[in-house]
C-alpha cells in the first residue's frame, strides 16, 4: 500500500517523512484556527494590526527563552503573557487617551519587538533567533504538534459559538453596542482569539511569517465570494492548498519551509487578483451591478 | 425653568422625561436645562440650527451621552428595545454582507447569539424588506446598493426591532425624493400603530407635511408643540439669533471627534 502511495511524486515526501508529515499536520491545524482568525482581522481592516501582534509576542517568548530555553511551555506562556498584555495596554491608551488605535498598537509593538530583540541577542545565538523569527515547521515535535492543534480546536469552538457576535462587532460595531452588552467580549475575546493563533503561529511559521497563513489567504478569499461562511471555507481551502504546495517546493527545491509556505499563499492570492470575480481585472470588465458605492 | 411649559405632551402617557437636563461633550454642554415629557405614540419632529444640540439629544435618550446634569426617564421602555438610526452609521458597507442578513440583525433581541431563523422570522424579514421596496434585492452586497437603497434597508432593520420608540437622526440626508416619499410612508405607519418616533430633520416642509408636533431646539427649547405653531418665523428667528450669537456662554468645544453636524 505504502509502496504504491510512495510512488505518487506529490505524496511520496509525506509518506517518507515523518517530518514532513508533522508539518503539514502542524500547517492543517494553522489553517483551521488561524486562517479564520485571519479572516475576520481582515474584515476589521487590522490586518496591519495583526502583523504589529505577532511581533508583540516576542519579548514574551524570549523571556520564556531566557528562562528556560527552547523551551515550548515557557515560550508559549511568554508568548501570549505579552500578546494579551500589549492588546490590552494599546487599547486602553487608545480608548482613553488622544492617541489612535494604531498609533497605540504601534507604540507598544516597537517597544516590545525591540526588547525582544535585545534579550535575545543578550543570550542566545543567531541560530535561536532565526527560530524566532522564522519557526520551524518542519521540526514540529508531539508536544509542539498538540499545542498547534489544541489552540486550533479552542479556536475553531471560539468562533463557531461566536460567529454571529464577530460578523455584527465587525460589520457595524454601534449597532451591536446599542442592541447587545456583548461588545466589549467580542472585542476582547477576538484579541485573545488572535494572540493565540499568533504564537501558534509563531512556533510553526515564526513571528515574521505567521500572520502570512492569516492574512493572504483571507484576501485571496475575499476576492472570490462576499459572503461570510463561503468566506471563511474559501481562505481555510487556500491555507491548506498553499501549506501543501508550500512543503512540497521546500522539499523538493530545498527552500526553508516557512517562507516557501507564505509565498505559495502569496501567489495563491496574485492568482486570485488575475482571475477572481471580484479582483481588479474581473471588475473591470463586469458589467451589471458594481461593489464599490 | 419653571416657567416653561413641557416639551410635548399630547394625550397619552409619558415615555419621556427630562428632567433639567443638560448634554455636552468633554464637560461643554451642547445642549443644556432641557424640562419637559414625550407622550408614548408621539410623532414629534426636533428642529434646529447646525449645533443646536439635536443628535447630542437623541445619543442621551439612547444612553451613549450620560447627562452632565439633570437626568433623562425612560418610562416603560427599556434602552436596548429604543431602535436609533443615526445619521453617520458605523456601518462598514464593504463588509460582505447580503441585505438579507442584513435586516436580520434588527432580530437580534430575539434571536441573540445563536437563535436560529425558524420559517416565521424568515417571513418577517421577507415582509421588513418587502415593506421598505427592496424585494428582489435580498442576496445583493450591501456595498452594492445606492444610498437611498441603503437607507431603506436600514429601516427595514429597525421594522424587526420591533422597537416601541424609534429615534431617526437625519434620515433623508443625502437619499432620492422616491425613497423620502416610501420611508415617511413606512414612520407614518409606525405612528399607526402607536409607537413613539422622534425625527431629527431639517426640511421644514417635510416637518409641516408629516409631524404633528415639533421640538425647536437652540442648545435650549426655543419652543414646543404644534407644529404649524412652533415653525413661526419669530421662533426660528429667535433660534438663529440664540444658535449665532451666544457669545455669553462659552459652550462651543474647541474639538471633539462627535461634531454635532444635526
Amino acid at each position: 500500500m505504502n509502496e504504491t502511495l510512495s510512488s505518487i511524486p506529490l505524496l511520496s515526501p509525506f509518506i517518507e517523512f515523518s517530518f514532513m508529515r508533522r508539518a503539514l499536520a502542524g500547517c492543517l491545524a494553522l489553517s483551521l484556527g488561524a486562517t479564520p482568525v485571519g479572516v475576520f482581522l481582515m474584515l476589521r481592516r487590522m490586518s496591519l494590526a495583526g502583523d504589529a501582534m505577532s511581533h508583540a509576542i516576542l519579548p514574551g517568548a524570549a523571556i520564556g527563552y531566557l528562562i528556560a530555553g527552547l523551551s515550548l511551555p515557557a515560550m508559549t506562556i511568554g508568548g501570549l503573557v505579552a500578546g494579551l498584555a500589549v492588546a490590552m495596554l494599546s487599547g486602553g491608551v487608545a480608548r482613553n487617551s488622544v492617541i489612535k488605535e494604531d498609533t497605540s498598537l504601534a507604540t507598544f509593538y516597537l517597544i516590545s519587538l525591540s526588547a525582544g530583540v535585545l534579550i535575545i541577542s543578550l543570550r542566545g545565538s543567531s541560530v535561536d533567533l532565526l527560530h524566532v523569527l522564522f519557526g520551524s515547521v518542519l521540526a514540529l515535535d508531539d508536544a509542539a504538534l498538540l499545542l498547534l492543534a489544541g489552540f486550533a480546536s479552542l479556536s475553531v469552538l471560539a468562533l463557531a459559538l461566536g460567529l454571529r457576535l464577530f460578523v455584527l462587532e465587525g460589520c457595524d460595531p454601534a449597532f451591536l453596542g446599542r442592541i447587545s452588552r456583548l461588545g466589549p467580549l467580542a472585542h476582547y475575546g477576538f484579541m485573545v482569539l488572535l494572540v493565540l493563533n499568533l504564537v501558534a503561529g509563531f512556533h510553526a511559521l515564526g513571528t515574521l511569517m505567521a500572520v502570512g497563513i492569516m492574512i493572504l489567504p483571507a484576501a485571496a478569499a475575499r476576492l472570490w465570494v462576499c459572503n461570510v461562511g463561503p468566506l471563511l471555507l474559501i481562505a481555510v481551502l487556500v491555507a491548506l492548498l498553499g501549506s501543501f504546495i508550500g512543503l512540497l517546493l521546500s522539499y523538493h527545491a530545498d527552500l526553508p519551509a516557512g517562507p516557501a509556505i507564505v509565498l505559495t499563499l502569496g501567489g495563491l492570492y496574485l492568482l486570485s487578483l488575475l482571475a477572481a470575480p471580484l479582483g481588479p481585472l474581473a471588475s473591470r470588465w463586469r458589467s451589471g451591478w458594481h461593489f464599490e458605492r | 425653568m419653571p416657567d416653561k411649559p413641557a416639551i410635548t405632551s399630547a394625550n397619552g402617557q409619558p415615555i419621556l422625561r427630562f428632567d433639567n437636563l443638560t448634554l455636552g461633550y468633554d464637560r461643554h454642554p451642547a445642549v443644556h436645562h432641557l424640562q419637559g415629557e414625550v407622550a408614548a405614540g408621539s410623532l414629534l419632529a426636533i428642529v434646529g440650527p447646525n449645533g443646536a444640540g439635536k443628535s447630542t439629544l437623541l445619543k442621551g435618550i439612547t444612553g451613549e451621552l450620560r447627562p452632565l446634569q439633570g437626568r433623562i426617564e425612560l418610562l416603560g421602555v427599556q434602552r436596548r428595545q429604543i431602535a436609533y438610526l443615526t445619521q453617520l452609521t458605523t456601518l462598514d458597507s464593504s463588509f460582505p454582507m447580503v441585505v438579507h442578513d442584513f435586516v436580520a440583525m434588527g432580530l437580534w433581541r430575539e434571536i441573540g447569539a445563536f437563535g436560529g431563523l425558524d420559517r416565521a422570522r424568515r417571513e418577517r424579514i421577507a415582509a421588513a424588506i418587502d415593506l421598505v421596496g427592496m424585494t428582489g434585492l435580498e442576496s445583493r452586497p450591501i456595498g452594492a446598493l445606492s444610498g437611498g437603497q441603503l437607507q431603506r434597508a436600514h429601516f427595514a432593520r429597525v421594522l424587526l426591532q420591533d422597537a416601541p420608540l424609534v429615534l431617526l437622526d437625519e434620515p433623508y440626508g443625502a437619499i432620492d425624493a422616491a425613497s423620502v416619499r416610501d420611508l415617511a410612508a413606512l414612520v407614518r405607519h409606525w405612528h399607526g400603530e402607536g409607537r413613539t418616533v422622534i425625527s431629527v430633520l431639517h426640511d421644514l416642509e417635510h416637518v409641516h407635511q408629516e409631524y404633528p408636533e415639533t421640538l425647536l431646539l437652540a442648545r435650549e427649547i426655543v419652543a414646543r408643540g404644534d407644529t404649524a405653531t412652533v415653525l413661526s418665523d419669530a421662533n426660528l428667528q429667535r433660534a438663529r439669533r440664540i444658535a449665532e450669537g451666544r457669545g455669553d456662554h462659552a459652550h462651543a468645544p474647541i474639538c471633539h471627534a462627535d461634531q454635532d453636524a444635526g
